[in-house]
């Protein structure tokens, strides 16, 4: 980097930030002139303005291209081909399986694990920083902690000595190194840990406040009746967190089915292990299969469909209420 | 409140004043306390020390290496280290200032990753909080439902807007972008301008949803007091509702900040991919193809590409975690 470039980077900034601090004032200005005819439809149009207009270019109109671009084919001729492709080429559908996989472990075994730990360190001493420990890989870019294992899963060939950690381990356990990467189904179960590594500190935050937040009078009640440990947490704890529960489960479903860092990192999708939203990004960006990416991306809405009505509702309820 | 409601949990008040979700140690000798004291056994310890240790050994081995000289870091494991002992922040000299073409040169990444996030983060926190007061404030009867409309949007893949936006973007932006290069030479052709409103339009939704819900919690009695005075829109939104939603801001924008510094999928589509704007992430991955096999690199850069956000994270831990909690969806 030349002392010019970063010159430029810095103007652009400045620029950036002067621009948009004239476009705010401009939209201010007139807010605040407002005819007084309607003053209230045209401040709140000028309030909704910017937001609105981004969301409506940067979503909206996408997403409704989108959905049309899935039933075309490169030159623009209306086609199910797509769709076709993904139901039936072995390795579009590979693709989908992986997906039902990692949708299938990463939700259940980061809130399990979170859970777990939660209950754990309950009022323990040093609950704060068992806390942070779990919860830091949250702050860690899917690149970052990509890289973290892919040197815990290093593979050195012959009799060298092993640099990653879990062929060491396999090695000391007298067995042959295994190159995790290339060998399936092992290296989707591998690329599933990171982000059951990264997503466990989130579920365990949420689920702690929840614990918190059960009341001391049921548990003691159940002390009383001569309840175990387990038949507290099973009977108490349990029911009376089922909504964090669903949030976080909910939300770490959402968040593995647009997985997308790190298969690219670790495998770029090759040896079996790409996923939907890889693959839309593999389709529509690198091999100019405009139509097949959509389609992917279409069907990745299509999964998370449910979840955004379910949202909705209660949502809707939410706002009933109050 | 004995059981929680689903949406409770990232809108519900207490959660949003953040009390009851802090990091921190409760009262200690509370009968509280002293009954769930009995629920953890030193079984419980022993298995939470296992998770902690877990979780901490690749990002411990990552920095350690770091800090090994190249041919040890090949040829032997990191936690040999007292049997194979070396120090040296050659790896770190190599990435971030060694001007040899094929080497990392980090420092330009370093320099995009902060302009990305500067204004990726701005731009949605001020045009999402304008949004947010007028939903809040301003009351019509198809205001609730456009909101709703607004609130369903942040679950939408990112992916379903990518290639309409990479077209809008190249038919509209492109010629801006060129014609800036020709007027100001020193800014390049390629310039942050996509990944600015990218970041923007992807992050607005769940702004807007959050910022909302603080910012309709203000007491109406304050808005109309200053209504009654003669203030207009525009001085409520700035002298009164930006001050008092301070502490919502700032865990958005902890929130937004962290996102946007470890995206990879946005940078991949609109930065490009050269040095003039392409974010630390985006060159991280790039090496891992490139030079997948150079770990004295690899564990040096992808060391500094984690040390902001995490430096962001243990500083202002508590406005991120209910940042966090709050927004437990992210599009």
């Amino acid at each position: 980097m030349t002392t010019a470039d970063l010159l430029g980077k810095i103007l652009q900034v400045v620029m950036g930030l002067a621009i948009f601090a004239a476009v705010v004032g401009l939209l201010i200005f007139f807010i605040d002139k407002a005819p007084k005819k309607g003053r209230d439809y045209w401040q709140l149009g000028l309030f909704l303005l910017p937001a609105m207009l981004f969301v409506a270019i940067g979503l909206v109109y996408p997403a409704i291209r989108t959905s049309f671009l899935a039933f075309q084919d490169n030159s623009g001729a209306w086609t199910l081909d797509n769709f076709i492709w993904m139901f039936t080429q072995p390795a579009a559908i590979r693709t989908l399986i992986n997906t039902f996989i990692w949708v299938a472990l990463a939700p259940i075994v980061s809130t399990v694990i979170g859970l777990a730990y939660a209950v754990f360190i309950d009022r323990s001493r040093g609950e704060k920083y068992y806390k942070v420990i779990l919860f830091m890989p949250i702050a860690i870019s899917f690149v970052g902690a990509s890289v973290i294992w892919r040197f815990v899963y290093e593979y050195r060939s012959g009799g060298r000595e092993q640099i990653g950690l879990l062929n060491a381990i396999v090695v000391a356990l007298g067995g042959e190194p295994v190159q995790w990467m290339q060998t399936d189904p092992i290296n989707t179960i591998l690329l599933i840990v990171i982000m059951i590594w990264v997503q466990t500190g989130f579920a365990m935050v949420l689920l702690s406040a929840a614990i918190k937040g059960v009341p001391t009078e049921q548990i003691e009640a159940a002390q009383l009746d001569g309840t175990n440990a387990w038949q507290r947490f099973r009977n108490v704890t349990v029911p009376g967190i089922r909504g964090a529960l669903v949030v976080v489960f909910t939300t770490i479903s959402i968040a593995t089915l647009k997985v997308f860092d790190i298969v690219r990192t670790m495998t770029a999708g090759n040896f079996d292990t790409s996923v939907v939203a890889n693959e839309m990004y593999t389709q529509a960006f690198r091999a100019s299969e405009i139509g097949r990416g959509s389609a992917l991306a279409l069907i990745l809405f299509v999964f998370v469909l449910p979840i955004i009505i379910y949202n909705v509702n209660v949502l809707r309820k939410q706002r009933e209420i109050r | 409140m004995s059981s929680v409601a689903p949406a409770d949990l990232p809108i519900g008040r207490e959660l949003a004043d953040g009390e009851a979700i802090e990091l921190a140690d409760s009262e200690p000798g509370t009968k509280t306390a002293r009954v769930k004291k009995r629920l953890t056994s030193r079984t419980a310890t022993i298995a939470s020390i296992i998770i902690a240790v877990v979780w901490t050994i690749p990002t411990f081995g990552l920095l350690v290496s770091s800090f090994r000289p190249a041919e040890l870091i090949q040829t032997t494991g990191w936690w040999t280290i007292f049997q194979n002992p070396g120090f040296t922040l050659e790896n770190y000299q190599n990435v971030l200032f060694s001007a040899s073409r094929s080497s990392p040169q980090l420092g330009a990444y370093i320099v995009n990753s902060i302009a990305i996030t500067l204004l990726g983060t701005l731009i949605t926190l001020v045009f999402a909080s304008m949004a947010a007061y007028a939903f809040a404030w301003i009351r019509f009867k198809w205001v609730n439902w456009l909101f709703i409309f607004v609130f369903a949007l942040q679950i939408i893949p990112l992916q379903m807007s990518l290639v309409p936006l990479l077209q809008i973007f190249s038919t509209w932006l492109r010629p801006m972008q060129a014609w800036l290069h020709d007027v100001v030479p020193i800014i390049p052709e390629q310039n942050y301008l996509p990944l600015w409103l990218a970041h923007a339009m992807f992050g607005l939704p769940l702004a807007i949803f959050l910022l909302h819900n603080f910012i309709a919690e203000i007491p109406a009695d304050v808005i109309e007091a200053a209504k009654v005075d003669g203030a207009t829109h525009g001085q409520i939104f700035f002298r009164i509702v930006l001050p008092l939603a301070t502490p919502a801001l700032a865990s958005f924008a902890i929130f937004q900040f962290i996102w946007v510094w470890n995206d990879l999928l946005v940078a991949l589509i609109f930065s490009g991919g050269t040095q003039d704007v392409a974010p630390i992430t985006q060159r991280l991955a790039e090496l891992v193809g490139t030079r997948g096999q150079d770990w004295q690199l690899l564990t040096a850069a992808a060391f500094i590409s984690i040390i902001i956000p995490l430096i962001v994270f243990f500083a202002l831990q508590r406005y991120f975690v209910r940042g966090l909690l709050a927004g437990a969806t992210k599009g």
